[in-house]
């Protein structure tokens, strides 16, 4: 074994580091988790198990045969047609065609797609269009089709949207009307959330994925969960993913609850058990990554927060893992030592049931 | 990066059973053990053998229910999901609209 081990900083700079100092950076950032989130820290055979993973001198790592699991996405597949601010590579081709190659090319066990936009407000002023795009897209993929939105509650503050805006209020101190619109704009999304995810229902859809929900606060988070309990109701041949924007709810509003229990501070373990009371059918934590902390101490935080939801949920859990989240570096081009570490790391050790 | 994770740790959709461990999570909320179980009983092969392409290309020539490498008379898309809901015995919403337009009477 090497007595030096390269490895990447949150913000993606590689860096060598001695074993001793892996080791430490995996302990410090598990018991950073387990504080945080009143939740057990990971064992000292896991803390080892994942130092090997760090040690291994391989670029690329991977699960064993027979720990495969299952990849869902947040319209992963448009990162061939978009372009810089999304990631992409704006490849002169649509997006249809890029849906079909990540079937068969990248061969992905679920295909999401979404508008260019991403966010629910928008979609609704076009969602004929995308009634079409899903009827269309879903006659040609044999892999499950999931559309995706964010809820995006941000959107509905003035100067974009109708209410008042929440983040101004909070300063100057008007914390009951910044609470009241807060309250207005939430109950506008669900009913947004609600009205395109059951046009998309009525054409076949056959997963409906609310990415990065709870994006801005309490509110956010449970506008969706209203809106996953009426879309079980009205679309119940629909699965429905949960996706959370970071690992702890923001408490913008700070008292509201869902199912008499107060949404602001809670962390995946309790955000997935509200999330399946609600009616979805897969939860996606989001560990929230330090930039200037290691990839060990940033992954050994993610796998012991992943462990411990997928430890008390009845569904899969399946950890978002894209830029800036669950021990992937915060950088617009990932590196693929840091992915596949994470990725291996999640699955063997958090026991995560997908991606 | 998706891609990444796709082969670090994905089933590799229809290249193997992928896709069909993915609808028993989407449409049972199955964990990934119970799912890759229910599949594998229903394929009539061991666990281990999911993410063999080896037997997996077999297997799924055989149901004919779309494979990575396509033949020309192979089924893809929505024929192929119509014989996977029947095969694993669930219900897809696409199939169920597609199948409910396909038989309305035409009067």
């Amino acid at each position: 074994m090497s007595d030096h081990i390269l490895i990447r900083m949150g913000d993606g700079e590689r860096i060598s580091m001695s074993p001793d100092e892996v080791k430490e950076d995996l302990l410090a950032g598990t018991q950073d988790a387990a504080e945080m989130g009143e939740i057990p820290p990971l064992t000292s055979d896991e803390c080892e198990h994942l130092y090997e993973i760090f040690a291994d001198p391989n670029r690329i790592v991977s699960v064993s045969p027979g720990e495969e699991v299952i990849t869902t996405d947040d319209g992963a597949s448009g990162i061939m047609v978009v372009d810089q601010p999304d990631g992409g590579t704006a490849l002169p081709m649509g997006y249809f065609n890029a849906v079909l190659a990540f079937e068969r090319i990248c061969c992905a066990d679920t295909a999401g797609m979404g508008h260019y936009d991403y966010s629910c407000k928008p979609i609704k002023s076009i969602i004929n269009y995308e009634k079409q795009r899903y009827y269309m897209y879903s006659q040609a993929t044999t892999i499950p089709l999931i559309y995706g939105t964010q809820p995006n509650l941000g959107l509905y503050f003035q100067p974009d949207g109708p209410f008042p805006n929440a983040a101004e209020l909070i300063p100057q101190g008007k914390i009951e009307e910044a609470r009241r619109a807060q309250e207005m704009a939430a109950e506008a999304l669900t009913e947004d959330l609600v009205f395109c995810a059951k046009e998309l229902y009525d054409v076949g859809c056959d997963g409906f994925n609310f990415d990065t929900s709870g994006s801005a606060g309490d509110a956010d988070f449970c506008a969706t969960l209203k809106a996953v309990a009426e879309l079980k109701k009205i679309a119940p041949d629909m699965a429905l993913e949960v996706g959370m924007a970071s690992e702890f709810v923001l408490g913008l509003h700070g008292e509201i609850e869902y199912n008499g229990k107060r949404l602001a501070g809670m962390f995946p373990h309790e955000q997935v058990k509200i999330a399946e009371e609600a009616g979805a059918d897969i939860f996606g934590p989001a560990i929230n990554v330090s930039a200037t902390e290691s990839t060990p101490w940033n992954l050994a935080r993610a796998v012991t927060f992943v462990k411990e939801t997928v430890a008390v949920a009845n569904i899969p859990v399946h950890p978002n893992v894209g830029m800036g989240v669950c021990g992937v570096p915060m950088v617009e081009v990932p590196p693929i030592d840091s992915v596949t570490r994470s990725s291996k790391a999640l699955v063997q050790i958090g026991k995560a049931d997908g991606l | 990066m998706a891609t990444a994770h796709i082969m670090a740790s994905g089933m590799c959709g229809i290249r193997t059973a992928g896709d069909l461990v993915a609808w028993m999570q989407l449409t049972r909320q199955m964990k990934i053990d119970a799912a890759k179980q229910y599949v594998a009983e229903k394929l009539k092969i061991d666990v281990a053998d999911l993410c063999n392409e080896d037997v997996m290309q077999n297997v799924r020539k055989k149901l004919d229910i779309g494979n990575i490498c396509a033949a020309a008379d192979g089924v893809k898309g929505i024929t192929a999901k119509s014989r996977i809901a029947d095969l694993l015995d669930i219900s897809i919403n696409s199939v169920n609209l597609f199948k409910s337009k396909l038989n309305a009477p035409l009067n």
